[in-house]
């Protein structure tokens, strides 16, 4: 099947503005992270246990779907992967809007889906804060919103809200680190994180969650550089990182795109005494896992495949159905997506999800 | 800023040029911005002078790093390691020197580099082999400086202006060329070239330094390095001393952006992908290192030597906040301080009137 483009980096709620200004002023692509799958894995989601009932064919249900503008990979799977889904579909209509990152665009493009009263909405929003209004005056008119990873202020903004878990992202990358650690008998190991943006709430969510799960075994972060989410703000950040530590036993780096400049500078440097983790889940990280012929052992997911789960919630809302697997006959109100550890032993699984960057 | 072509369009060379000796002489007036007038005056107004206070500061931070982390700050592989971060934005400053002190700015630096890397490691490129990736970026690269030149030579568009439609629209292509992948290197044999380390200094590291003297060379030897302080010191004096202003200025800009082609190819080969988020905040960084090495935005008036300090005075500062694990954030608040303090030194050395 024919993967999306590459993500490359998500711009995030707050930052995402400030950071899209600078990005026009200073030719810096507004970026952040982006995360695994750029999939089509939503068939093989649908064909998963429990799809039963629900995937009867049922009353037409049409879906309004509106995100930021696909200029970087991330949101590009993102609606590459909403369109796929519903595609799956002959009961859904998708109506979709043009992506865009200007704030007053997305709000007359949802006004204009609540016009022509489509039957529930899908929103990523570029500024969550900025299109709450919007998304009550859809709910008020009696459309309900599925409400796609950056969150709206309000809970009356939206029926559901599905999106991903950068502090569970942390808490993994933290957990497999320190079980490598103990496994390997190493008691005050030295570990290094080479985050993205460091302004951005969706890496000090990481961030946090990584420091925490270190501290319940006992262990904490040595070196932290900060990179910009790119190869090249990568390979810089590792290169005085490694000439920072003599010896380093683990590092996570939270972005696999990032990751490339990293593995790039830890070749030149011919240092290979760490394991390292990755995040977000690309194919070429993937790859490397699999080879298992490097320091890349591991991996951490978010996965833009959110979007097919979206679709499908909003279709479940039309049909008035619940999640078939839960006793409730409607769907919950706030889904939070675990992050995945992707290890050799189960890359296999996850590679349809690996999304070229 | 902008070379103020008389209004009537008419070049030099509808005028008869004067002979060479006294077209040197007026070239040497024009390039002069301030007629030294005490005996300090004339000592400091040698640029080797204006260097002394660079000099101090990338010594004081350096004993800081020393004292701080000891060895692991002044071990060979460190040194190398600042060195070899340096060489890329080295390379882009070594060109922004000529353009400023033409009296021009590039804003599109940054941009121009990630075009370049991205047109150069697209599969049809690769297909040409290794050279064929070297000779694209720095062909990509130096029309991309060209069209910078042309639109602010003969099109009058102020380089602030030109250069920020350049960075706009070089990006975009970029991203538009690449559809947004990281796009990998697939000859391994280009990457180990430019890793290697003879005599045990990085190819890197040697581009970086042979960009320099041949920049300085280029810039104090030659008749095309007096044209540049001419130009920038005060462009109508240049033009009726028979200096085709216009045509300089385009070469000018070429020349930068043959430096950008020339650090795409090094960020290549360090990171081993193109990609059109490569260069980020290029033109900030060099910008920076270029004015804290003492050359004038104005024009008129800078070093190679000075810009080779600031670039280096930078990557050693962002080693150090690392070694001592400090905060990035931290690390800004001191760059800006940086560039403040290295100015107002240079500014106590060298007495620059106030025109300046």
């Amino acid at each position: 099947m024919d993967l999306p483009e590459n993500l490359r980096r998500r711009s995030f709620l707050l930052g995402a503005g400030a950071l899209g200004a600078g990005a026009a002023l200073a030719g810096c692509t507004g970026n952040s992270s982006k995360d695994d799958t750029a999939n089509v894995a939503a068939p093989a989601a649908s064909s998963a246990g429990g799809g039963g009932g629900n995937d009867a064919i049922g009353q037409k249900v049409v879906v309004g779907f509106s995100a930021p503008a696909a200029d970087h990979g991330w949101i590009g799977a993102i609606t590459k992967n909403a369109k796929a889904q519903a595609a799956q579909y002959s009961d859904v209509e998708l109506k979709a809007t043009e992506g865009t990152n200007d704030t007053n665009q997305q709000i007359s493009q949802v006004e204009t889906l609540i016009n022509a009263k489509v039957g529930v909405l899908v929103i990523l929003p570029y500024d969550g804060k900025a299109l709450t209004e919007v998304a009550t005056k859809a709910m008020d008119a009696g459309i309900p919103v599925v409400n796609l990873d950056r969150v709206f202020d309000s809970p009356l903004a939206y029926r559901i809200w599905i999106g991903g878990d950068n502090y569970g992202m942390g808490v993994a990358a933290g957990t497999y680190i320190a079980k490598a650690m103990k496994d390997k008998g190493v008691s005050s190991p030295v570990i290094a994180e080479i985050p993205g943006i460091d302004s951005l709430p969706l890496t000090q969510q990481r961030s946090k969650g990584f420091a925490d799960a270190l501290k319940a075994a006992g262990f904490k972060v040595a070196n932290r550089v900060p990179a910009d989410f790119t190869p090249e703000g990568g390979e810089k950040a590792a290169s005085n990182l490694l000439q920072a530590a003599g010896k380093i036993d683990a590092i996570w780096n939270h972005d696999d795109d990032q990751g490339i400049g990293v593995l790039s500078a830890i070749e030149s440097a011919k240092r290979s005494e760490f394991v390292l983790v990755g995040g977000a889940g690309s194919k070429n990280a993937m790859d490397a896992i699999k080879a298992d012929n490097g320091v890349l052992k591991c991996t951490v997911t978010y996965s833009p495949s959110m979007s097919s789960s979206a679709i499908k919630l909003a279709r479940l809302i039309g049909h008035s159905k619940g999640m078939s697997d839960l006793v409730e006959k409607e769907v919950p109100t706030s889904i939070t997506l675990a992050s995945a550890t992707v290890t050799k032993d189960n890359v296999d699984q996850y590679m349809q999800f690996g999304f070229t960057s | 800023m902008n070379e103020q072509v008389s209004s009537t369009g008419t070049t030099s060379t509808g005028t008869t040029a004067p002979p060479a000796q006294e077209q040197k002489r007026v070239e040497r007036a024009a390039a002069s911005t301030a007629t030294p007038t005490s005996r300090l005056d004339r000592v400091l107004a040698n640029p080797a002078a204006r260097n002394l206070g660079l000099v101090a500061v990338l010594l004081l931070i350096c004993v800081i790093g020393v004292v701080e982390s000891g060895s692991s700050f002044a071990s060979q592989s460190n040194v190398l390691t600042i060195l070899r971060l340096a060489s890329t934005i080295g390379v882009v400053s070594v060109g922004m020197t000529f353009v400023i002190i033409g009296g021009g700015i590039d804003l599109s630096v940054g941009a121009i580099v990630a075009l370049s890397s991205v047109w150069a490691t697209t599969v049809a490129t690769q297909d040409f082999g290794p050279f064929g990736i070297i000779f694209t970026a720095l062909v990509v690269g130096t029309a991309c400086g060209l069209v910078n030149g042309v639109v602010v030579a003969y099109g009058r568009v102020v380089p602030f202006i030109a250069t920020l439609a350049m960075l706009a629209s070089a990006r975009g292509l970029a991203e538009k060329i690449s559809d947004l992948q990281t796009q990998r290197v697939t000859h391994t044999g280009f990457i180990r070239f430019f890793r290697a380390e003879p005599a045990g200094i990085p190819v890197l590291v040697l581009m970086f330094a042979a960009t320099a003297v041949l920049g300085w060379l280029l810039l104090n030897r030659t008749t095309f390095g007096r044209r540049t302080f001419a130009i920038g010191g005060n462009a109508e004096a240049a033009r009726l001393a028979g200096i085709d202003v216009r045509r300089h200025t385009v070469a000018l800009f070429a020349l930068l952006g043959l430096c950008c082609g020339i650090a795409a190819v090094m960020i290549i080969a360090r990171t081993t992908v193109g990609t059109s988020s490569h260069g980020n905040l290029y033109e900030l960084d060099s910008i920076a290192a270029v004015v804290i090495g003492g050359t004038l935005l104005s024009g008129g008036r800078g070093s190679i030597v000075g810009t080779v300090l600031g670039v280096v005075i930078f990557s050693t500062l962002n080693n150090i906040f690392t070694l001592q694990n400090l905060d990035t954030s931290d690390q800004a608040v001191a760059k800006g301080l940086i560039i403040v303090a290295a100015v107002l030194l240079q500014q106590r050395v060298a007495r620059v009137p106030g025109t300046s």
